[in-house]
């Protein structure tokens, strides 16, 4: 038994013989690492494929441009800018562009529609090159010179393998591209061999572009070459020199930069999700531990005595953390891939949140941070048995080897000031402001009041049990079941704060979601307030001054606002917010108004979204300027709106002063007030019957009741994933609460022995295993539902403002708290009579006689 | 004569194909009995549909070592649609070439741009010569000086150009035939013996250069005969102040389906040659390792005077002086500086590379 102690060969009969005895708990435990794992590097790999597409759609529209001068807005600016930037110092060239998105023939799939000067793109961007393909020899290139050739054609159309694909066309075909209201035939004239795959682009002549779609004088981007030699510092700074307010400069790298800080806050916030699952996966490594070592205290105590090592001892529980850590975190990185490539084909790149527009990620291995996720699920196993092991190895042998006692003294008072210290901490970091735009404060802030609450444990169920044990029930039952409870508090704080830390997180989750779904049904019902919405399908601008004359006119039209909305750059490190032109306080739009300026100003009067009102940090009444217009234009914050649609921010403008500023009369959406009598079915035909030929099918009709349904339908699927993880920690957390009670229930089997030596009944013993889960339970959910709607407060009003820049009213989910309160007491009362009956059942003579 | 710049139109013809036909705009057509008028003629005439302001010559520095080089500003009018009300319609492209030959290096540096006209960047002003194009431009001033200014990539030039003599009208008063019908015709002068000064950086070196040039001056709205595939061209000034200016355009069979040219005497008496009068004879020929392309870079031009047969045998400077313009869409042809007994000049050989089969 000596030779075999101190060799290897205890560590495989001591791991194996446990594992063998426990399987669940490991399993559990091993599950809990796995799926914080999986779903921590599920996370990643779909963002850094989303990201991927997202940089290579930005990169395919942009060639090989040392510098891009882009509108601030998609009303592009003047092309008088143009001849400024290419005689500037240091620029070797610049490739004037206009850019649309459009639509192609029958099948009408998106492209993005690029109009160039061919002989700026063969110096500038070269990329973006249409090779001319024959039309009867199609996928043969044609031996001709390229570009110039082919380069004044204003009727051709030179498209990438994608956009030909998904619309089904073919070289020297004919066919009808839309941008809004007009549309022009072009002839597929060739390919764009240096645009990648999956991305939809298409290519015309930068005078076609200007003519048929109506964009004369306007340019939405240039691209720069720069001088060899020259300095892209000085040659900046000359560029900004000469820009209007309307142009900002970027380059590709920026680009694709504005779409990922759009998205961050919402990828940290998962990541912190996975994060917690893995903590989890940690704390419950922490408890399968712990118990198995007050199990095998005596069998420690046993191999100490025959010479093993206190280090070899708690190197073999390391060990056996590891062990888990390994075989949970791989099975969680082959899950996290699976969630990854499942979550892209049906949830797209942003996991439902929209953020990437329609850039068709494809799935991408990470193999790096595969190893660094292997490793934090390692070390989370490993950590988590860290505190059993030095418990373990620090055990006097002989007084071990007799008892198997509570290595805390149940006399002692537990100590409160440590929790009370973290919570107070906790509470602090919530005020401090986020850092770099991300609540990291809020996130810690979390974390400590959090394990301030499982610290909490053993004085807060001392505090509650005392005075129930001091009541005379009569029931031997339940007073056992309290003298347990009270004489073993580490057990009970094992148990306890399980308990609390997933109840407590369920719930805190479970408050902010509700509360959240509720504040956007209000606002969506406060924001909704027309009879009929009319909208192009795909946010086209498609009502002209005439359509939109002709619509007022039709009859049981009441009243009739037209709308559209504008992307407008306000600062180049962050995505565009929307300018949303409307008439204000027109018929079918009400702005539910948090704030308000007092009084009239000078200046154009704008309203801003609360997310925009954060975002660039002004208030009712301050000045504010818009980039649009030849001049920038001065207004002021006429208000600030509840807005939950546009993260990136919203800016309501008065139709009339856009149209002063712009002269842009075009409009993509109408909102309708019905005469009194008038159906909407009526108004729906007459409106249709009114509507240009070309526009007829390509326009939608929303009632007000549907579009909150949709827009409710998008809210949950944008918290879909958020909706997987609680049921999951749900579940983990019952798990653990049923693992923990069962392992301890098992252990006491000597203890079962003697109660029935003294004369307790099967049924009596079984009653007080009961009454001991379910008051374990009651005390956890009662402090899980103090920690969770502490937490919520912070994921309600710092987490979520911080992220993503809107406040919401809190709304407390009863049924759901009452029912998982009710799961949480019935699981460990139930798991805690399951696991006592086979122990009960046993011989209690046999039973007594383990006790060695 | 050059006709790249008709060759390129043939090309883009391709794309415009039955355009041309239906939307047409209206060119001019080049008829017999227009005379010059200077220095409007120097300036562009934008209704045609090509035109070229084409510089070649002979330089050298203080070391005494030669360079042969040529500028090349390119007008054409492309059969866009006149409704389109763009500032960026194509209404009139605007491209150039610059080359260097240098003998030490035995190679051809070149470079070229394109643009469309507009925006002050690029445009052909009608009352002078006054081109502009990108960062490159030409420009004839007061004192009837051509400057021309081309930076390159790998070179630079910036080139003072000045007649010694009355400009030359080719063909019929400077109704220049092609072929055989009369509309194939352009109006075409020349002004040879240009006394050069400047300066050239090559290297990263600036260099002090003197030289002799030649200007062509050609403007029409024709396209080559269909059973043309190239020609051979020269412009030689003479030591004694005479010049010659001699072409032939080859059939698919490599025989002359025309030919003609113009010998200014030192006394300034000009013989106009007849097709019959003009022949092109191979002597060498290299083979360009780039293309592939077979050139007759020593060849003689035989030309028939009053006072009998002249032969002038043409020499390269090197052999690898041809230009291939594949990589920005132009064509592939050799243009290179050429010394003849008592004279030196510039050759030109085109369609003799595949990408020009037409």
């Amino acid at each position: 038994m000596a030779e075999t102690a101190a060799s290897g060969g205890a560590w495989r009969w001591l791991i194996a013989g446990e594992w063998r005895a426990f399987p669940v708990r490991f399993l559990v435990a091993g599950l809990a690492i796995a799926i914080g794992v999986a779903l921590a590097f599920a996370v990643h790999v779909i963002n850094r494929s989303a990201a991927d597409a997202f940089g290579e759609a930005v990169r395919s529209v942009s060639g090989e441009a040392d510098l891009q001068i882009r509108g601030a807005s998609t009303l592009g600016f003047d092309e008088g800018l143009y001849p400024k930037l290419i005689a500037l110092d240091g620029v070797a060239d610049a490739s004037p562009v206009v850019q649309f998105r459009a639509s192609l023939g029958e099948k009408g799939a998106p492209i993005t529609l690029l109009g160039l000067d061919i002989f700026r793109v063969l110096a500038v961007s070269p990329s973006l090159l249409g090779r001319r393909q024959d039309a009867s020899a199609e996928g043969r290139t044609s031996t001709r010179p390229t570009g110039v050739d082919a380069a004044l054609d204003l009727d051709a159309l030179y498209l990438s393998r994608t956009a030909m694909s998904r619309n089904g066309l073919r070289f020297g075909q004919r066919v009808q591209v839309r941008v809004g209201a007009r549309a022009h035939i072009f002839t597929v004239a060739g390919d764009l061999p240096g645009v990648g795959d999956g991305q939809a682009v298409g290519m015309i002549d930068i005078s076609a572009a200007q003519w048929r779609f109506d964009r004369l004088g306007k340019l939405d981007r240039v691209d720069l070459k720069l001088a060899k030699g020259s300095s892209p510092g000085a040659v900046r700074q000359a560029v900004e020199a000469v820009l209007p307010a309307s142009a900002r400069l970027t380059d590709a790298e920026g680009e694709s930069r504005r779409g990922d800080s759009l998205s961050r806050a919402y990828r940290v916030n998962l990541d912190m999700l996975a994060l917690v699952a893995l903590l989890t996966g940690g704390f419950l490594v922490y408890s399968a531990q712990s118990l198995s070592v007050t199990r095998r205290m005596q069998q420690f105590a046993l191999l100490r005595t025959l010479g093993m090592q206190k280090s070899a001892l708690t190197a073999q529980l390391l060990g056996e953390g590891a062990v888990l850590g390994i075989i949970g975190s791989i099975a969680g990185l082959a899950l996290g891939y699976l969630i990854a490539g499942a979550a892209l084909k049906f949830v797209g790149g942003d996991l439902g949140g929209g953020y990437f527009g329609d850039a068709s990620p494809e799935l991408q291995f990470a193999p790096t941070a595969a190893m660094l996720f292997l490793a934090f699920g390692i070390a989370t196993a490993v950590a988590g048995s860290y505190a059993p092991a030095r418990q373990a190895a620090g055990i006097a042998p002989a007084e071990a080897l007799k008892t198997a006692g509570d290595p805390i003294d149940p006399r002692v008072s537990p100590r409160w000031l440590p929790a009370f210290v973290l919570v107070v901490a906790g509470g602090a970091f919530a005020f401090l402001p986020a850092v770099n735009r991300l609540p990291l404060f809020g996130y810690l802030a979390v974390a400590l009041v959090l394990s301030g609450g499982v610290a909490a444990m053993p004085w807060l169920a001392r505090t509650l049990l005392k005075p129930l044990a001091r009541i005379d029930t009569r029931l031997p039952s339940v007073e056992l079941a309290l003298q347990r409870l009270l004489g073993s508090p580490s057990q009970a704080a094992t148990a306890l704060g399980g308990i609390v830390a997933s109840t407590g997180l369920m719930i805190a989750m479970a408050v902010m979601v509700t509360s959240f779904r509720g504040s956007v049904d209000d606002w969506l019902e406060s924001f909704l307030s027309a009879d009929l919405y009319v909208a192009a399908a795909s946010n086209e601008a498609l009502f002209d001054a005439e359509t939109q004359k002709r619509l007022a006119g039709a009859p049981g039209v009441a009243g009739i606002a037209f709308s559209k909305s504008v992307p407008v750059t306000l600062n180049p490190e962050l995505p565009s917010v929307l300018l949303v032109v409307r008439p204000v306080g027109g018929p079918g739009y009400a702005l539910p108004l948090i704030e308000e300026a007092q009084g009239r100003r000078a200046g154009i009067r704008l309203w801003l979204s609360e997310p925009a009102a954060r975002l660039y940090g002004v208030r009712a009444g301050d000045g504010f300027e818009l980039p649009v217009g030849a001049e920038r234009a001065k207004g002021y914050v006429a208000g600030i709106w509840r807005d939950y649609a546009r993260q990136q921010g919203a800016i309501v403008i008065d139709t009339r002063d856009y149209v002063a500023l712009t002269g842009d009369a075009v409009r993509s959406e109408a909102a309708i007030e019905l005469a009194p009598g008038a159906s909407v079915a009526a108004v729906r035909t007459a409106i249709e019957d009114r509507l240009p030929p070309g526009l007829a099918g390509r326009v939608d009709f929303v009632e007000p009741g549907v579009l909150r349904v949709r827009a409710l339908a998008l809210f949950d699927r944008s918290f879909a994933i958020t909706y997987v993880l609680e049921a999951i920690a749900i579940l983990i957390g019952l798990a653990g609460v049923a693992a923990t009670i069962s392992a301890q229930t098992i252990a006491r089997i000597r203890e079962f022995g003697m109660l029935r030596h003294i004369g307790m009944t099967w049924w009596q013993i079984v009653a007080m295993l009961a009454t001991e889960g379910a008051l374990l339970g009651l005390i956890g959910i009662a402090a899980g539902c103090a920690v969770g709607l502490a937490l919520s407060q912070i994921l309600i009003h710092v987490i979520n403002p911080q992220s993503f820049n809107w406040t919401m009213e809190t709304r407390i989910p009863w049924t759901l708290m009452l029912s998982v309160a009710a799961a949480l007491i019935i699981t460990s009362a139930g798991t805690a009579v399951l696991a006592g009956r086979r122990a009960v059942s046993r011989d209690a003579v046999r039973a007594v006689s383990e006790d060695w | 004569m050059r006709w790249v710049v008709t060759l390129v139109l043939l090309a883009l013809g391709a794309a415009w194909g039955a355009a041309l036909a239906e939307r047409n705009v209206d060119y001019p057509t080049v008829v017999r009995g227009v005379e010059f008028r200077f220095p409007r003629d120097h300036g562009a005439h934008p209704a045609y549909r090509t035109e070229w302001w084409y510089f070649t010559g002979w330089l050298e520095g203080a070391d005494g070592k030669p360079l042969g080089f040529q500028i090349t500003f390119f007008r054409s009018r492309p059969s866009t649609d006149p409704a389109n009300p763009s500032a960026f319609a194509p209404k009139q492209v605007v491209f150039a070439h610059a080359a260097l030959s240098d003998p030490i290096k035995r190679k051809l540096i070149h470079d070229q741009r394109t643009a469309r006209a507009g925006f002050g960047i690029a445009g052909a002003a009608e009352a002078d010569a006054n081109v502009v194009l990108l960062d490159w431009n030409l420009v004839r001033t007061a004192d009837g000086v051509f400057r021309a200014r081309t930076p390159a990539r790998d070179f630079s030039l910036d080139l003072a150009l000045a007649p010694t003599q009355p400009v030359m009208a080719n063909g019929d008063r400077g109704y220049s035939r092609k072929g055989p019908r009369p509309e194939q015709a352009s109006y075409y002068y020349s002004v040879p013996q240009l006394a050069v000064s400047g300066t050239v950086i090559k290297d990263g070196r600036r260099i002090a250069v003197t030289g002799r040039a030649w200007l062509d001056r050609e403007w029409s709205s024709t396209l080559l005969d269909p059973v043309a595939v190239g020609w051979d061209w020269a412009g030689l000034n003479l030591d004694d102040g005479g010049a010659l200016m001699a072409f032939q355009i080859r059939g698919r069979d490599g025989r002359a389906v025309h030919a003609g040219g113009t010998l200014r005497r030192a006394d300034g008496n000009k013989i106009i040659l007849a097709p019959e009068d003009v022949r092109f004879v191979p002597r060498r020929r290299w083979r360009s390792p780039q293309t592939g392309a077979v050139y007759p870079v020593e060849a003689d031009f035989i030309v028939r005077l009053p006072e009998g047969v002249r032969r002038f045998p043409l020499k390269p400077l090197f052999d690898a002086q041809e230009l291939d313009g594949r990589a920005s869409g132009m064509p592939v042809y050799w243009e290179g500086a050429v010394s003849t007994p008592g004279g030196r000049g510039y050759l030109e050989l085109t369609g003799y590379a595949d990408a020009l089969r037409l």
